[in-house]
């Protein structure tokens, strides 16, 4: 058993910088003409209006093909646009599935008609995805799901439920996962995607508050809903397949670590340009840390880019990252007591207050730690 | 981690002479002559380069070669040897041969050098100076100034580290002639050598941290327990993969710091690096000690020649709270929104 992981350094080219300028400079005057408040993360913060904003500028889909509404651009490129989006707090979340996930599976695996009808318009930030993978009974155990589709005479008919599915009320499709055929033997066998429209007859969408007491993520019930032959991505059967390509895309961005990062820059405004020794080694040891893993995550970027599946240093770097994104304000609140509450207007008190209540859904999302540390662990050879 | 050629040759230099026996021997106090003399005709003890022109072109492989060197927990101050020749070539002094003793005035140590006519004063006492009673000669960095004694002329007080190390204590108080003494340019003064000496210690620590987990891998493997080897139980496979983590960010750290040319960079990075390397080893050497259980506890088995290594190197150039002090007020005078843009560009 030979540890073999690996993170080729990245020198990101100029193009990245100059494109970073344009992002910081649009931010700022969007911002201060109205269009976006810093809150929440990426998967909280919503706004059509900010994504078709961005959207108009290219900065959704950039690296598709033209001709699908995208940029060409390259995987750095459009790792130094999110990056900065998501540390200045932007509301990414409408068009942030589409954009990460469901675009690349259309484009990987969906038939020409599916990304002519659906590529361009989640580029130009109008069309918003969700994923539909948990149920009730299936968690981490994405095989056991027991939402199913049925032939029938002209497509599938879908039945099941659907839990945890971020932005199903705000979103206009669900890349949803479910069995085509009975689970004999392989039980990653069988499981198939499709392209579920969320206004078709016999969707019901029902939220679910979260713990901080906002209305992100959902119940959707299929019950006997119709799914036009055409709507099935990729082959059928070929779901687990599908799904466990793109994991390193989801799991190695700046999304997995830059959660809370606006907490460490209010704790560092709080603090001032001259912090006492235990606020200023707090503060240098989280930077240190961040810096190691924003080059991690680049590592894994350029890696991507060169057409690699680097899936077991994504898994490092989620988990690594999500402790990362957690521990920041579990350290931070012992150097402001009494930090954490909410209802005044102290840009700190309301940040670490959101952190708290949002930092247990970090190290479930995407991927728990005890999943990722499974892949970890195979990746070292011990199973 | 790409496999350069510099770290195929050092790696095999290291596994042939660098046995686990030549590592206790030279514990025991036995110089390991074979070794130094192999390190010394590959070349790797100029790899840093260092001429008036003086550019860090080498730094790379400098590293690449400490890595190795940590992982076969190479007993030799090959990473002070290495800055203090290129220390001297690059204030233009000519470097003695064989192992160099390097006093760096910093937040541990007080140098100082005066003139005296056209004469200067070497003063001070620098502690933990890695093999300073073998060494044929002490390079000295103090402020801008560049001292090169030879020999070594100082009261030496022989001490060890956890790992048994040489790590000696010097009293210094010399008259040394001009010829001995030069200017150092503001990219090779003091600091900027402290910073280097701990990107290269943690370049060795990184090479000792692959190893161990290496080590403590393949014993998972191999020990069987209840019926089935060890790595089978979740619970080792779990604490494992935190194990994999630290060193991953550790190996990613130090290349990174490598990869930030310019002095100004390096005053982050090379901090940085030895911080968060320094936090692997911690988190590490508990996990890999763990999953060994009592033979790893033992001179019977060869983890401690890592783990004791790396308890001791993380210390040397800064320990973790000392970087994150002088970090933190870096970053803070940046100002809050000055934070990202810092970061970006790093």
């Amino acid at each position: 058993m030979a540890v073999s992981f690996r993170f080729d350094p990245v020198t990101l080219p100029p193009a990245c910088e100059a494109l970073r300028r344009e992002v910081r400079a649009f931010l700022a005057d969007a911002r201060a003409s109205g269009i976006w408040a810093p809150a929440g993360d990426f998967a909280t913060n919503h706004s059509p209006a900010f994504s078709r904003a961005i959207g108009a500028r290219g900065w959704i889909g950039m690296t598709w093909p033209k001709k699908y509404g995208g940029q060409e651009r390259s995987m750095l490129e459009r790792y130094v646009a999110t990056e900065e989006m998501l540390v200045a707090g932007a509301p990414v979340a409408a068009h942030w599935i589409a954009d990460r996930q469901s675009g690349p599976l259309l484009l990987r695996f969906g038939t020409e008609e599916q990304r002519q009808e659906f590529l361009p318009s989640i580029a130009r930030g109008e069309c918003y995805f969700c994923i539909g993978m948990s149920e009730p009974d299936s968690g981490s155990d994405l095989a056991s799901i027991r939402t199913r589709a049925e032939r029938v005479e002209g497509g599938f008919r879908l039945n099941g439920r659907k839990v945890w599915t971020s932005h199903a009320h705000r979103s206009h499709y669900a890349i949803t996962i479910c069995r085509t055929s009975p689970a004999d033997g392989d039980r990653h066998a069988g499981l198939s995607q499709f392209i579920v429209d969320l206004k078709a007859k016999g969707v019901t969408v029902r939220p679910i508050k979260n713990l901080a007491g906002n209305l992100d993520f959902n119940e959707v019930t299929f019950d006997d809903v119709f799914l036009p032959g055409n709507r099935l991505v990729g082959a059928e059967g070929a779901g687990w397949k599908q799904v466990t390509s793109e994991l390193a895309f989801e799991r190695s961005g700046p999304e997995r670590f830059v959660s809370t990062f606006r907490l460490l820059v209010e704790f560092a405004r709080r603090v001032g340009a001259n912090p006492d020794p235990r606020a200023a080694e707090a503060l240098g040891r989280l930077t240190a840390h961040l810096w190691t893993l924003r080059r991690m995550s680049l590592s894994v970027a350029g890696m991507l880019q060169a057409g690699e599946t680097p899936n077991l240093e994504a898994a490092l770097v989620k988990d690594l990252g999500n402790a990362f994104e957690r521990e920041i304000p579990e350290l931070v609140r012992l150097l402001a007591p009494r930090g954490s509450r909410s209802g005044g207007n102290d840009r700190f008190e309301e940040t670490l207050a959101e952190a708290v209540l949002h930092a247990p859904s970090f190290t479930l999302r995407g991927g728990t730690r005890e999943i990722l540390r499974g892949i970890i662990a195979r990746g070292l050879g011990l199973r | 981690m790409t496999e350069s050629l510099v770290t195929e040759t050092a790696e095999r230099l290291f596994a042939d002479l660098a046995t686990p026996e030549a590592v206790n021997a030279a514990e025991a106090g036995t110089w390991p002559a074979e070794l130094w003399n192999a390190v010394a005709e590959a070349g790797f003890l100029d790899a840093l380069g260092g001429d008036a022109g003086g550019t860090l072109d080498g730094l790379g492989d400098a590293v690449d070669i400490v890595r190795a060197a940590g992982r076969h927990a190479a007993p030799l101050p090959i990473a002070e040897t290495m800055l203090a020749r290129w220390l001297a070539r690059r204030v233009g002094l000519a470097p003695p041969e064989g192992p160099l003793a390097l006093a760096v005035e910093g937040p541990e140590d007080r140098v100082e050098l005066r003139r005296i006519g056209v004469d200067w004063q070497l003063s001070g006492m620098a502690r933990g100076i890695p093999w300073a009673r073998n060494a044929r000669g002490l390079v000295v960095s103090t402020g801008a100034a560049v001292a090169v004694v030879v020999p070594v002329g100082a009261v030496i007080e022989p001490r060890k580290n956890l790992a048994g190390e040489p790590r000696d204590d010097i009293t210094l108080d010399l008259k040394l002639d001009a010829r001995s003494v030069a200017g150092a340019p503001m990219d090779a003064d003091a600091a900027v050598v402290y910073r280097l000496g701990a990107l290269l210690r943690a370049a060795q620590m990184a090479g000792a941290l692959e190893e161990a987990l290496q080590l403590a891998v393949t014993y998972a493997g191999d020990r069987v327990q209840f019926g089935r080897p060890i790595a089978k139980f979740q619970a080792i496979q779990q604490q494992l993969a935190l194990a994999a983590e630290q060193v991953a960010a550790a190996g990613v750290a130090v290349a990174s710091a490598v990869a930030a040319t310019g002095s100004s960079d390096l005053a982050f990075a090379a901090g940085a690096a030895k911080l968060r390397v320094g936090e692997a080893a911690g988190k590490v050497c508990d996990i890999v000690h763990q999953v060994h259980g009592a033979i790893g506890f033992t001179h019977e088995h060869r983890l401690h020649q890592l783990t004791r290594r790396l308890w001791s190197w993380r210390d040397e150039f800064g320990i973790e709270s000392a970087w994150a002090l002088e970090l933190g007020r870096l970053v803070a005078s940046q100002g809050a929104d000055g934070i990202w843009p810092f970061l970006a560009q790093r």
